[in-house]
């Protein structure tokens, strides 16, 4: 899809936006692990992170049964999207908003583009929008003369820097201060030279400059974490209360949405409300909530747009056992848990959306087109160790979505590769006791192999993936199977009783 | 008690001393043991892997093998390894589903009810927490993902170890974080494997245990694998051979299985690592 160009964000040309990286996650994942800043800091703040998180969900008496009420309201609302977002369009235009439906993300972006330009603005501003950097929202405003300028902080750090985001929460967790600074004093307009790394005066330079842009913006473009059906209201939690100011301030508001965002009621957003912060930034409650229903004469936006984004989430709907990806509030927990992530951070998934959640959604939302398809190396980016199915406050079975999505990659193979080949050649020997019993008997040669070391410790590929870093122990000189013959005959059984009896 | 044995593939081939271990530890607490002998694999690398309609006769295999052992009286089904029971208990009817063989996946949820980790076999159902093991080593336990978060093994890992004569149990940091292994994931992302391996590694070194032990063949390979390579000294060992260890000495583990000669001396670690008891190969 997009080739990236040093200083200059990429240009989204696929239909379907940031979903697919430009490689593999083994190659893209090589950078990384090269990268010894980068894992320093992300090993730092996924386990600071990873700490509060665990503190404040230990509070919670009945947090199982929290995560199961989240559990079934999604599944409740996949059982019923189509309803539940037309209630919401009723609800929202009944109260004053407009409603538009996207199919893709060139879709979306067109829309939004067209709503922009009516108004007449030649700068937005920006927050909280996963769905819109999904989309390419903010290169298809550039190419239309718009400029967007984006306000949670660590997103400015991220656009600053001609970055992308690598974490739905912090998406700059892959920057430390010292970074920070440099990308301020380079990038920011009128920023006190003096600038240091403090936390605090970070704080202040990103809030001067971003005041500016709070007072003169006329349009304000968020995302969105939950919709409720009923009322048509739309609701934003966040940190820094930037958020607030982009959805009050502005007098157009544009809220760009995955369809997969609806709740169907008031008391369904309140377990919500309590499973997203503990489970996101560790907190019992994130400091701003805001909620807003169509427009209100004489306080705030008084034009309000409403934009519905499928892209390739029906599909998703369309499969069983997929769908639960859906369910998904991008609370973040799956990655900070994900031992894999924490090596490789976000930019190695390709997609906007990383970790465990990203490497079965994204494959999802664009389809797996072929083996040499990047997306279909994501579902392999994973020991399937089951952190992420702990650690999720609505219970997706990612483990489970994993392998599925394995089983989607390898149905994607046009002819038969080595992998296969070796797969069902092994299947055969598997089911066939007395191919089993021969196979077993070619590992002699691996005792030949590792010689008088008793050691294997070189093979050739793809078997020098192990070898380069771990010795494999030479075959034994007796399996089981000759054990037990030896030990016990030819019977399967042992004989009644204790055989070396002590302890009975 | 009649219980049958898994001996899984890897431990068949490759790991003998586990399913050994098992065996003669059930049959030293008076257990007859069955070695359903037609078995091969429970088909875990396919399912894991993404070969479910591959992994289906693997599945359908080791059902119909395992079935025919209950049809002849065994009252539960044991494994050594976590994993593999992870693979019977959640992944075999789920491929028989896929493949649309409703028989095959009742089939595979009756013999999933009676199929045992081995712990699990130990403290639930036969209701011991020690079984008069004698094991004088400093020993560490990594939990492995799948006994850990798949089986919910819990403590019982720890209780049964708890209750080893002689074996001094030294806490392992960060020991619920995955070492890296994951099957095919050890090849096709070799690299953040190995990462995640180091620093397991690490906390194990960190330990100053003499010994890593856990539930499941495959993760020690992988951690032993990467210990070997360090020349660091310290051994693992499967849970099912400390278990199976007893001051009378039992010899017979370590008279047939093993590499090379000198395989083992050079992984020792001092006298005491070099008794009877020291039943872990040397990686
Ligand atoms: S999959 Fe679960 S844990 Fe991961 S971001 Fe989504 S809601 Fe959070």
């Amino acid at each position: 899809m997009t080739t990236v160009q040093l200083g200059m964000p990429t240009v989204a040309s696929d239909p379907h936006g940031h979903l697919r990286g430009t490689e593999s996650f083994p190659k893209a994942a090589h950078k990384a692990l090269a990268d010894t800043q980068l894992r320093r800091n992300l090993g730092h703040a996924t386990r600071t992170i990873r700490a509060k998180r665990a503190a404040v969900v230990g509070e919670v008496d009945d947090w199982e049964e929290l995560r199961r009420a989240g559990e079934s309201i999604k599944a409740d609302t996949m059982a019923r999207l189509p309803e539940l977002l037309v209630q919401l369009e009723e609800q929202v235009t009944a109260r004053g908003g407009h409603v538009h439906w996207a199919r893709d993300a060139e879709e979306a972006n067109r829309i939004v583009v067209d709503l922009v330009r009516g108004t007449g603005a030649d700068e937005v501003v920006k927050v909280k929008s996963m769905a819109t950097q999904e989309t390419g929202l903010n290169e298809a405003l550039e190419a239309a003369g718009v400029a967007a300028f984006e306000t949670d902080l660590a997103e400015l750090i991220v656009q600053l820097s001609h970055d992308r985001p690598s974490h739905f929460l912090v998406p700059a967790i892959h920057r430390n201060r010292a970074e920070i600074r440099e990308i301020f004093l380079r990038e920011m307009p009128g920023v006190d030279p003096a600038l240091t790394d403090e936390p605090r005066r970070l704080a202040m330079a990103a809030r001067a400059h971003l005041r500016r842009k709070f007072l003169t913006a006329k349009v304000g473009i968020s995302g969105v974490n939950f919709a409720v059906a009923e009322t048509g209201t739309l609701s934003v939690v966040e940190s820094e209360g930037n958020g607030r100011m982009c959805l009050t301030l502005p007098d157009t508001l544009i809220t760009v949405m995955g369809v997969e965002k609806v709740v169907p009621t008031w008391s369904d957003l309140e377990v919500f409300l309590q499973l997203l912060p503990r489970s996101s930034t560790g907190e019992r409650m994130n400091p701003y909530t805001s909620t807003w229903t169509g427009v209100t004469p004489g306080d705030g936006p008084q034009t309000f747009h409403l934009v519905l984004l499928d892209n390739g989430r029906s599909n998703v709907l369309a499969s069983p056992d997929g769908r639960q990806a859906l369910h998904c509030i991008r609370c973040s927990a799956c990655l900070n848990v994900c031992p894999v992530y924490e090596r490789t951070g976000g930019h190695a998934y390709g997609s906007i959306y990383p970790g465990p959640i990203g490497a079965v959604l994204s494959p999802q939302l664009t389809g797996i087109s072929g083996p040499d398809d990047v997306n279909a190396s994501l579902p392999y980016a994973s020991s399937l160790c089951g952190a992420c199915f702990d650690a999720c406050p609505v219970r997706i079975d990612i483990p489970h979505l994993l392998v599925q999505q394995r089983a989607e990659a390898v149905a994607a193979h046009t002819r038969p590769t080595a992998q296969d080949l070796t797969m069902q050649a092994m299947a055969i020997a598997m089911t066939t006791p007395a191919r089993f019993k021969f196979a077993e008997k070619a590992l002699g040669l691996g005792r030949v192999l590792a010689g008088r070391k008793g050691r294997i410790t070189g093979l050739p590929w793809p078997m020098s993936g192990w070898t380069n870093a771990r010795d494999l122990p030479a075959p034994p000189q007796e399996t089981f199977r000759q054990w037990w013959s030896r030990t016990h005959g030819d019977t399967q059984r042992s004989g009644a009783g204790p055989s070396t009896g002590e302890d009975a | 008690m009649r219980i049958a044995v898994v001996a899984t593939c890897l431990g068949d081939a490759m790991f003998p001393q586990a399913p050994i271990a098992t065996v003669q530890l059930l049959e030293r607490l008076g257990h007859e043991v069955v070695f359903p002998a037609d078995q091969t694999c429970c088909g875990q690398m396919h399912v894991n892997t993404g070969y479910l309609d591959t992994a289906l006769p693997v599945v359908r295999h080791h059902v119909e093998v395992f079935a025919g052992a209950l049809d002849d009286g065994v009252d539960a089904i044991v494994a050594p390894s976590g994993s593999c029971v992870g693979c019977v208990r959640h992944q075999h009817a789920m491929v028989a589903r896929r493949a649309g063989d409703e028989g095959l996946a009742q089939a595979a949820e009756h013999g999933a009810a009676r199929t045992y980790e081995l712990s699990e076999l130990l403290v639930d159902v036969l209701g011991l927490t020690d079984v008069g093991a004698y094991y004088p080593h400093r020993v560490t336990y990594h939990p492995t993902c799948h006994s850990l978060r798949m089986l919910r093994v819990g403590d019982k890992p720890l209780q049964l170890l708890r209750h080893v004569r002689g074996l001094q149990l030294v806490e392992l940091p960060e020991a619920e974080v995955c070492c890296g292994f994951g099957g095919t994931f050890a090849v096709k992302n070799a690299e953040t494997s190995t990462a995640m391996l180091a620093d397991k590694m690490a906390n194990v070194l960190s330990s100053r245990a003499e010994v890593c032990t856990a539930g499941d063949s495959s993760c020690l390979m992988h951690i032993g694998g990467g210990l070997s390579r360090l020349r660091s000294g310290v051994r693992t060992v499967h849970l099912a051979e400390i278990l199976a260890s007893t001051d009378e000495g039992d010899a017979s583990v370590d008279a047939v299985v093993g590499g090379g000669a000198g395989s083992r001396s050079t992984q020792r670690t001092g006298e005491a690592a070099g008794a009877a008891h020291g039943h872990g190969v040397a990686r």
